[in-house]
């Protein structure tokens, strides 16, 4: 029994009553004053709907199927409306992923900060705004006495969560529900942030329930940690044991992501595919690439790392042909490269291929996925007939995607199936220059650890030249042979992967490789700290 | 300047220009249709020596350019030119019709469009129940029926059957307010009735659109009463296109109303307007007509600052 939070036997479902979906299928959990508990899960494991059902709300078209959550002695489950929402906001708050869709647009911080407060009769108007001022200093927010009469518009996403844990404070709650509070930042800003709200869950010894899908983001949060898959608890565990001690092999699965590596590349004569020269590119009068020399060389993959803002899909889109560049020169093989894609010839326009982010978003979810690949078979092969269906059934198997997907359409796939098509399509064009952009991003560890490995194999048969840009540094040390490290247009370094992550020079560099998470949890003591003394000498040398 | 005065500034200058092309548009239209004032009323008496001493006399054997610079001139300085059929001032004539036409339009608004818009939160609050369910068959019911029809049922129930208010609607300067109030009843009833369904359908559907919004979810999370939510939260978010379309009806209260004018013979500008085109009085059909383009154009530049003004991200910069 937890003394503030008991939960037993929790389902929920979704659908209608007949046949319906079952979400979460007995979930036992508990939680002390004052403890951290961490929920770790890949997306669908049912770890955000467990996060509102203490809270004893559910969404829209999600019911409770049976269980009970009992909050201080009160059943959440089933409670009038009314008496949840004297609880909400006031005793057990909730922190979303997204602050920036999370705050209402049409009004200011520092009103949506006391409206609970006011509503709960737990301070007027006026103390709520000083308390507000008091809990953004707390935060560490910039210009604490102005910035919440700003608009969230008006403010970056870095601060705007830390507003946001500030507002879930302001009735001082004894339970607060983050809900991956950190994915959506950069892994510099995610420092502070999981810094500040660390700092401030103790200060008021908020009991809270950290939700990620990261768990060496959650291993630095929590006191405890309960690993969930497909609406189940597989373990729970005190942090330090968790990591040291798994007993579950799918929580080893968890971990292994992180130890995948490229096998060694055989040395081999280096020529370059691309080599640019100082490179620029602007959005109108907006300088976005300043003076780039770097070279791609053949048969390798060249990471593109930055934080956003640095430029990366930018200098992807020139590339692409799409945005052509103020200044500079490209050759492809020696040779000057035509850098519009309207003046690309044949033999270009198929050797320089992209895949996105967001499968989701690129594949037109009215075609099936046979015409989906189609086209780029037809139109840069010119097969027909029999030799074409042979061609696109190949290139199913490369992906590792079985033949009775042609059929479907991109809706009916998962996300890493959609991912696989989306590589299928860019090879369709057989290319020997792929983009790669954020390609892992929008995936689960698991999810993209597979599709890691198949571009790895895919680049090993193809011999393919791959530009991969990401903002996930462990992938980087993942695949990547060289690394070209961008910070506001301009490249900051670049060498082979070792070279960078083993001797890095810069201290920008220095900043992002000791911003990923690690799997221990003193990492986020020892990154502030040595984040304090980065900053300390940038300032002696300024 | 700030922006919002760059786009009033802009929205004045391309209306103005809208109400010359409108002028001129509307000279070209009177002159392709046969027939001018002169053959109007002299009609079958009509020598050629009679016609042509007429027309010189009303001035219609200028040149149409001429006539349309000469009535161009005169507006610039503020006269609207004299009625070719009645020979009394354009300003006058116009005068007590457009003060009955506002006077109606503004009767219905201030009651169609509150009622509008609470019913479309209501709606929209109880999305899905019974009473949102009736609210929406009643409001489309009546903006289905044809509005001519929606004022003779309420004619025949109202006045005829249960003898409450008058048959006409006829009012003339010695009318008492309260007096005009009650005789105007049923044309502004049709007319409320013709314009709730649109504005409290955008209420409801620009409602329901807000509250899928992650800030709806979290000012729940933070214990927010479901009718503040929609009052406080959604409804600021949810402003302009309510406001366009609330505009969009406005304008139609003054503009379209003829019909209804007719059905309870009420001295609106409607009516002035369908007289004089029928008898080619055109300084009275371009005074209307540019009086009609100029509340579209004020109302639509309303409705855009409201927008901006209601939109954080477009009033304030980073």
């Amino acid at each position: 029994m937890g003394d503030l939070l008991t939960i037993r036997d929790l389902r929920l479902e979704a659908g209608n009553r007949s046949e319906p979906v079952v979400i979460i299928k007995g979930l036992d959990l508990d939680l002390d004053r004052g403890e951290v508990l961490g929920l770790v899960g890949e997306s669908g494991a049912g770890k955000s709907s467990a996060g509102l059902a203490t809270m004893g709300y559910v969404r829209d078209g999600v019911r409770f199927a049976g269980g009970s959550v009992v909050f201080d002695g009160t059943e959440l489950v089933g409670l009038a409306r009314g008496r949840l929402r004297r609880l909400h906001g006031k005793r057990i708050a909730y922190v979303a992923q997204s602050a920036a869709a999370s705050f209402n647009p049409a009004k200011k911080l520092i009103d949506q900060y006391s409206e609970g407060p006011r509503l709960h009769r737990v301070r007027s108007r006026k103390e709520a705004e000083r308390d507000a001022v008091a809990l953004y200093r707390q935060m560490q927010l910039p210009d604490p006495e102005e910035i919440g009469f700003r608009y969230p518009h008006q403010v970056s996403g870095g601060q705007l969560q830390r507003a946001m844990t500030a507002m879930a404070m302001s009735c001082r709650p004894d339970l607060i529900i983050f809900d991956e509070p950190t994915t959506a930042l950069d892994v510099t800003t995610q420092i502070e942030v999981l810094g500040a709200i660390r700092d401030i869950v103790e200060d008021y010894d908020s009991a809270a329930i950290y939700i990620s899908h990261d768990l060496a983001v959650v291993s630095q949060m929590a006191d405890r940690i309960c690993v969930m898959k497909d609406g189940e608890e597989v373990e729970t565990a005190p942090t330090r044991q968790m990591l040291d001690h798994p007993r579950q092999d799918y929580t080893r699965s968890l971990w292994s992501v992180r130890s995948f590596r490229r096998p060694e590349a055989e040395e081999a004569e280096e020529t370059a595919l691309i080599r640019c020269r100082t490179l620029s590119a602007s959005y109108g009068a907006v300088p976005v690439l300043r003076g780039l020399d770097f070279a791609f060389p053949q048969g390798r993959t060249t990471a593109v790392v930055g934080e956003s803002g640095s430029g990366k899909s930018t200098l992807a889109r020139v590339l692409a042909g799409l945005l052509p560049p103020s200044e500079g020169e490209v050759f492809w093989r020696g040779e000057p490269m035509e850098m519009r894609l309207s003046k690309r010839r044949g033999d270009m326009l198929r050797n320089v291929q992209m895949i996105y982010q967001s499968a989701d978003t690129s594949l037109n979810p009215r075609h099936t996925i046979r015409e989906i690949l189609r086209r780029p078979v037809r139109k840069f092969s010119g097969r027909r007939g029999d030799d074409l269906r042979a061609r696109i059934d190949e290139l199913m198997d490369l992906v590792d995607l079985d033949r009775a997907f042609l059929d479907r359409k991109p809706g009916e796939l998962s996300g890493g199936q959609k991912q696989r098509v989306g590589i299928a399509r860019a090879l369709a064009a057989e290319p020997e220059f792929v983009i790669c952009d954020e390609v892992t991003s929008a995936l689960d560890q698991l999810v993209a650890e597979g599709i890691l490995r198949l571009l790895v194999a895919l680049q090993k048969d193809l011999g393919l030249t791959f530009m991969f840009i990401t903002h996930d540094l462990a992938v980087v040390e993942a695949i990547a042979h060289e690394v070209i490290v961008l910070k506001n247009g301009r490249i900051v370094e670049q060498g082979s992967r070792d070279a960078i992550f083993k001797h890095a020079r810069e201290d920008y560099t220095k900043r992002l490789l000791a911003s990923v998470p690690q799997m221990d949890p003193d990492w986020l003591d020892d990154a502030r700290r040595r984040e304090a003394e980065l900053r300390a000498r940038e300032g002696d040398t300024a | 300047m700030s922006q919002l005065q760059k786009l009033v500034i802009g929205r004045m200058f391309l209306g103005i220009l809208t109400l010359f092309v409108v002028s001129a548009l509307m000279f070209v239209g009177i002159e392709l249709l046969p027939g001018d004032l002169a053959q109007q009323i002299l009609g079958q008496s009509a020598t050629e020596s009679t016609l042509a001493a007429f027309r010189a006399e009303l001035g219609l054997d200028q040149p149409p350019h001429i006539r349309y610079l000469d009535w161009l001139g005169g507006v610039l300085h503020g006269d609207f030119g004299t009625s070719l059929a009645s020979g009394r001032e354009v300003s006058d004539l116009l005068g007590i019709r457009l003060a009955n036409t506002m006077f109606l339009a503004a009767y219905a608004a201030v009651i169609a469009v509150p009622v509008a818009v609470v019913l479309g939160l209501l709606a929209a609050l109880w999305r899905n129940t019974l009473f949102d369910r009736g609210v929406n068959l009643t409001a489309l019911s009546a903006i289905s029926m044809p509005e001519f029809f929606v004022g003779y049922v309420l004619i025949l129930f109202l006045s005829i059957k249960a003898g409450v208010f008058p048959t006409l609607a006829r009012i003339d300067s010695a009318t008492s307010l309260w007096d005009a109030l009650y005789r105007t009843f049923l044309p502004a009833l049709t007319l409320i009735l013709v314009v709730v369904a649109h504005m409290m359908r955008m209420t409801r559907a620009a409602i329901i659109n807000v509250l899928a919004s992650p800030y709806i979810e979290m000012a729940r999370l933070k214990g927010v009463p479901q009718w503040r939510i929609i009052v406080s939260h959604a409804l600021p978010n949810a402003l302009a296109p309510i406001v366009n379309v609330v505009a969009l009806n406005l304008a139609y209260l003054i503009v379209g109303v003829v019909v209804v004018e007719v059905v309870f013979s009420y001295p609106g500008l409607g009516q002035l307007l369908v007289d004089a085109v029928s008898s080619r009085d055109f300084p009275v059909v371009q005074a209307v007509g540019l009086f009609f383009a100029a509340v579209y154009i004020t109302l639509n530049v309303l409705a855009d600052i409201i927008s901006i003004v209601s939109n954080p991200r477009l009033r304030h910069g980073r």
